[in-house]
């Protein structure tokens, strides 16, 4: 194999470069390997279309969402400007001027979706109040010698498009050796170096200060060491009338965590106030509100889909992130594996492509279960014309599609209005959010549920579950299976079931048994395991070896005998010797020198 | 009250505005009049289309629905439930739930069982049916005997002669229990006892620890001070809580004594083990070949999923290497790729960097730390939106990757909108590797792809407890190092080899004396000064193909630390290519 050698483990292939120019595009990859490739193009482009329709309606949203978090920062750190700007005389001031102002962020759990919030949050303040924003994580900051270093390597970086190359060249020389002087002579050349150009150049409004604070983000507070902060905060605050230094803490668990990093001492030099984001869960109800209770997006997700994805939001990760991933990936899914999913787009759109439909997709219409019962219900002559003339087909899908897009129009409302009535009610018997009560229409009649309240009877023709309506095929994606074992894999049970239980993936008739049995013509990996779940902590390599050649040696007894039984036996040493690496390599065993030949078991349990 | 939705449709109804006023209006005049809910409605909302409601049936996805709302619940609660079938979703239980203790001769019956019964369940068998347990197989006879044989040698062996005799009395004893499990530690408790009394170097705890639980409870009880009220209320879990601590806690592990020496085929080296391994028959090859042939079909999905932003991790038993190779040379073929196996024991994220700058970007640069070079290839990337890197990881969970700032420094580089990931992982506990934001940076699409196949690759590096430590390493960094030598030199280091060889069987053999090296080497006309050869010694010793001691007599002696089989097999090498 070209992949394996002993001396090395990274293997670089380049095709030469006239080969490399025709790299294939995306799309010819959603078509290739698949018998079901009607209009895959156009599927193609439709996917990319509305992914990028409700990405960027995602990214709006958050920049909405965050916009009252951040302009109440912003007048924070303006008021706190002006603090530096005053020279006054006054004593008050004078002891503000000794504390740094710090600005808490408390952002909640949900750490993946942070750097999101602090992207957009730097961008704000760089046009709002200050070029010079610097983000540190702790991971780059072990002590405060890289700590000084990353944030003046950063600082330095920040007015390097206004002092060109120079800025560059100072960088290398400064990343030796760093101290808060050496930041604070910087920061006064600087200052003082962009006053002169100040009519020439056109400038944002951070620069109506004389001199605009340093803003450093601390993205992830919990995770610094104590030292490094506060051995920072102590210089820092001896330094602040001449680098005047604002503070952000990331701050994913609860405000309590500044007192017990820092002591009093320290605490007391900052100027601490609260800022608090939106919670996660609001979040999701507003990305849900705009992505899926809506006509504006064609895509639609069941029920069972629908469940999956808050659940793994709900119990997992609280990751706004990750469930976008999700939608993402049952977008492409619906694309990718539904035909008719080409009339997944807007609806005069759609009506346009029914016409330019192929005969294989009437037949996928035809073959609809939801067309089916449709179908079924029409007059004879309709029937026969439904289902073998394909013009009065395409006419009638126009229809139902128009219907589908009004059923949709009328579900959204009347959800949002039975919504209203009920999310108010004591108990919340059809739940606080909205997105509950949209599981529960998509489920069933929500007039069976018996939380259901008489009075709201009305409503009952507008919340039929979507499955009652014919071709709701083409816009529900409900194949919640693909969506779990691609985002909400379970590796561990995985294993288990192929040790335990081979015949789930061989489905060799020799391989059936009881439940909790295990044939001896298994793969000896099984064989091996099964055996080992009989020990405790420490396994005995002999004991082992030999059950297993018991096993084994039964297992091979019909064979005709042509080896003579010595090679037989090593052979079976050998297999043996095979399955125990390999259940070392998984993790189940390990070496112990606790006692001779004897190995450990690292599970407890069936597994 | 509601939003005003604009009318595209004349079936699309309308939600107005109401004010308090109208609605008070409204509700006094509905108390007014004998008129029914209805109409308010109908003030409020006007339909102008009634859907009917069809009739329809679920019942071809009635199933899948049962089962989805078997994970929604589960999931609920927070455990992990099946990935698809019954069987599955009993495993988790299985992998989740506490285990009964075990007992040191469990496995040598459970064995005899397997070997008993070659397609069915042996409790099933045997357990109405006592005549069965007469014909005893030849196997299962075969090997009580040689027990017995061991036995007589040895002389701690009661723990051992436990295992056949344990196997007869479950044979002999009464089935009346239906359940398998439970059975077995009903025999076994009567085993132990046996065993216990015969042990008698054993303390009391250890024979404690040997009870089945409720024998053991009894027995526990004045030990651990409980009072009866205590034990009375305490409920299965806590039983096997208990049991847990107890199995972990003493440091004592009954397990017979017996070692590989005693057996004749202790160790086999990986040469021998992989010519052993060749004669075996494959079995169920049809079986994983169609397992195979549905693995391959996703192969063009994998990169769409890959070219659309996320990176694809494959899980599951077996080897996935021979398939992601094959992935490789079907679909990568025209894509400049870098193939990583995790496995390989000196794999280093620094070397990943490193063939990433050096042979993908052809940057001679040197750089300070990994994370100035991933700083570095991540600006590249970012200016060059033409460039575009698939990276394929074999084992990204191995010793030598799974650690915090590899698998940072990895997340990072597969975050790159031009950088595709696929990599598989092996380990039981391989997801823990990545919290959240790795997670995150990671964009992981799971595929599960359980292939059965033979780890051979990714065990041969490894020092298994039972295979030799075969030197093929040494071996190749010795081709390696001799290649860039001067046939000079080459000659220097195979006198010495062969002059080691020569004497391998002297075990006093301390090494082949400077001087005496040195006159041999000028016949041979490999030197003409005793520095021309000091100076090639050093090249050596650099490379650590050489160590010098000096005798008690004062005398340099040069000797080669690698061991005569791989210097045999060094010499071989080199002949066959002259």
């Amino acid at each position: 194999m070209a992949t394996s050698s002993v001396s090395k483990g990274c293997f670089v292939f380049k095709p030469n470069f006239k080969k490399r120019k025709i790299s294939v595009p995306v799309g010819d990859y959603f078509n290739k390997g698949k018998n079901e490739s009607e209009d895959g193009k156009l599927r193609f482009e439709t996917y990319q279309l509305i992914w990028q329709q409700m990405k960027s309606e995602t990214e709006q949203l958050q920049e909405e969402l965050n916009k009252n978090l951040f302009s109440s920062l912003i007048e924070f750190l303006q008021k706190s400007c002006s603090g530096f700007q005053k020279n006054s005389r006054d004593w008050g001031c004078q002891i503000k001027l000794r504390e740094i102002p710090t600005a808490a962020l408390i952002l909640g759990v949900n750490v993946t979706d942070h750097d999101l919030t602090f992207r957009s949050l730097t961008e704000a303040l760089q046009n709002n109040v200050t070029p010079y924003v610097v983000t540190l994580q702790a991971k780059d900051c072990p002590d405060i010698k890289h700590f000084l270093q990353k944030l003046a390597s950063q600082l330095m970086g920040c007015c390097v498009d206004e002092d060109s190359k120079e800025g560059n060249i100072q960088v290398a020389q400064k990343k030796t050796h760093c101290s808060m002087d050496s930041l604070s002579s910087w920061y006064m050349n600087v200052t003082q170096k962009t006053d002169p150009k100040m009519p020439r150049k056109k400038r944002t409004s951070s620069s109506q200060w004389q001199s605009p604070p340093v803003v450093l983000i601390l993205k992830d507070m919990e995770s610094f060491t104590t030292k490094v902060l506060q051995d920072f905060i102590i210089i820092s605050s001896q330094h602040l009338h001449e680098f005047p230094l604002i503070l952000i803490f990331g701050i994913a668990t609860s405000p309590i965590i500044i007192h017990r990093l820092l002591p009093h001492a320290v605490s007391s030099l900052l100027c601490i106030e609260l800022f608090q984001s939106l919670s996660c869960k609001e979040h999701l109800t507003t990305v849900l509100d705009k992505l899926l209770l809506t006509t504006q997006f064609p895509f639609k997700l069941s029920e069972k889909v629908l469940q999956i994805l808050t659940n793994i939001f709900l119990y997992h990760d609280f990751s706004i992130q990750n469930f976008i991933k999700g939608l993402q990936l049952s977008l492409l899914e619906h694309f990718y594996s539904q035909p008719l999913s080409v009339l997944c787009c807007n609806l005069p759109e759609a009506k346009r492509r029914i016409n330019f439909l192929s005969d294989n997709q009437c037949e996928n219409i035809r073959r609809l279960p939801s067309f089916r019962r449709y179908v079924e219900k029409q007059a004879s002559e309709k029937q026969v014309a439904l289902l073998t003339d394909d013009r009065s087909l395409k006419e009638e899908t126009q229809s139902l599609l128009e219907n589908l897009h009004v059923y949709h129009s009328n579900y959204f409302l009347v959800l949002r209005c039975l919504h209203q009535f009920t999310s108010s009610l004591p108990k919340y018997p059809l739940g606080r959010q909205i997105r509950e009560l949209y599981c529960t229409c998509l489920e069933k009649n929500i007039w069976d549920s018996e939380e259901y309240v008489s009075a709201l009877q009305l409503l009952r023709e507008y919340l039929l579950p979507p499955e009652t309506q014919p071709l709701h095929e083409v816009v529900y994606f409900s194949a919640a299976h693909t969506l779990r074992e691609h985002l909400n894999a379970a590796p561990r049970i995985a294993l288990h079931t192929a040790l335990n239980n081979p015949y789930y993936y061989l489905k060799n008739e020799a391989l059936k048994s009881e439940e909790g049995c295990i044939p001896n013509v298994a793969p000896d990996i099984c064989i091996a395991y099964k055996l080992h779940l009989e020990c405790s902590r420490l396994i005995n390599l002999v004991d082992w070896s030999e059950a297993f050649a018991t096993v084994v040696t039964a297992a091979e007894k019909m064979d005709a005998s042509s080896v003579t039984s010595e090679e037989r036996n090593e052979i079976i040493h050998a297999r043996f010797i095979r399955a125990v690496s390999e259940l070392e390599l998984l993790g189940f065993i390990k070496p112990t020198k606790q006692k001779t030949d004897h190995v450990a078991r690292l599970t407890w349990g069936g597994c | 009250m509601m939003s005003k939705l604009e009318l595209k449709e004349d079936k699309i109804m309308e939600v107005q505005f109401v004010g308090d006023d109208d609605v008070l209006n409204h509700i006094l005049d509905r108390e007014g009049g004998a008129k029914l809910k209805k109409e308010r409605a109908q003030l409020l909302v006007n339909p102008k289309k009634i859907i009917k409601k069809p009739e329809y049936d679920l019942e071809e996805d009635d199933q899948e629905v049962l089962k989805d709302q078997n994970y929604v619940e589960v999931l609920g609660r927070d455990i992990q439930e099946s990935l698809k079938n019954g069987s599955a979703a009993d495993g988790g239980n299985k992998v989740y739930s506490f285990q009964n203790r075990k007992h040191s001769e469990k496995m040598a019956k459970l064995a005899s069982e397997l070997a008993n019964t070659p397609r069915k369940n042996v409790s099933f068998g045997l357990k109405n049916d006592p005549e069965i347990m007469i014909n005893i197989p030849q196997c299962s006879k075969e090997h009580s005997a040689s027990d017995k044989v061991q036995l007589k040698k040895s002389d701690k062996s009661e723990l051992l002669s436990a295992a056949p005799s344990g196997l007869r009395k479950r044979l002999i004893g009464p089935r009346s229990q239906s359940d398998s499990e439970s059975e077995y530690s009903a025999s076994n408790s009567e085993d132990d006892d046996g065993v216990a009394q015969e042990c008698e170097e054993d303390t009391d705890e250890v024979t404690m620890s040997q009870k089945s639980p409720s024998q053991n409870k009894a027995m526990s009880a004045p030990v651990c001070k409980e009072t009866p009220s205590k034990k009375m209320k305490r409920d299965k879990t806590s039983d096997l809580v208990e049991e847990y601590f107890e199995a972990h806690s003493s440091s004592k592990v009954l397990t017979s004594d017996r070692t590989l020496q005693k057996l004749k085929r202790a160790k086999l080296d990986q040469q021998t083990l992989r010519n052993l391994l060749g004669k075996v028959s494959p079995s169920f090859s049809a079986e994983l070949k169609q397992l195979n042939q549905q693995y391959e079909q996703l192969f063009h999905k994998w990169m769409l999923q890959l070219r659309l932003g996320f990176n694809i991790v494959l899980y599951g038993l077996g080897s996935k290497r021979d398939l992601l190779e094959r992935f490789r040379t079907s679909v990568l073929q025209d894509s400049i790729h870098v193939v990583i196996n995790g496995f390989f024991p000196g794999i280093s994220v620094k070397s990943i960097l490193n063939s990433v700058t050096e042979e993908v970007l052809d940057h001679m640069g040197t750089f300070r730390s990994a994370l100035d070079q991933l700083d570095w290839i991540v600006n590249k990337f970012k200016e060059d939106s033409s460039l575009e890197l698939f990276l394929l990881i074999h084992n990204l969970d191995s010793q030598m990757l799974r650690g915090d700032k590899s698998q940072q420094i990895i997340g990072q580089l597969s975050s790159l909108r031009n950088i595709y990931l696929i990599a598989s992982i092996d380990h039981l506990n391989a997801p823990l590797m990545w919290d959240h934001a790795k997670q995150s940076l990671y964009n992981w699409l799971w595929y599960e792809t359980t292939t059965y196949s033979p780890y051979t690759e990714e065990t041969s590096y490894e020092n298994s407890l039972l295979v030799k430590q075969s030197g093929s390493l040494p071996l190749s960094s010795l081709i390696h190092v001799l290649r860039s030598l001067t046939p000079n030199a080459r000659g220097i280091f195979r006198l010495l080899i062969k002059y080691q060889l020569d004497n391998q069987d002297n075990p006093s053999y301390i090494g082949f004396s400077f001087q005496d090296f040195y006159q041999q080497c000028r016949e041979a006309f490999l030197v003409n000064s005793d520095l021309t050869l000091r100076a090639q010694l050093t090249e050596f010793r650099d490379h650590k193909l050489l160590r010098t001691k000096k005798g008690t007599d004062g005398v340099e002696y040069l000797l080669i630390p690698v061991d005569s089989g791989t210097l045999r097999e060094f010499l071989e090498k080199e002949e066959e290519e002259s």
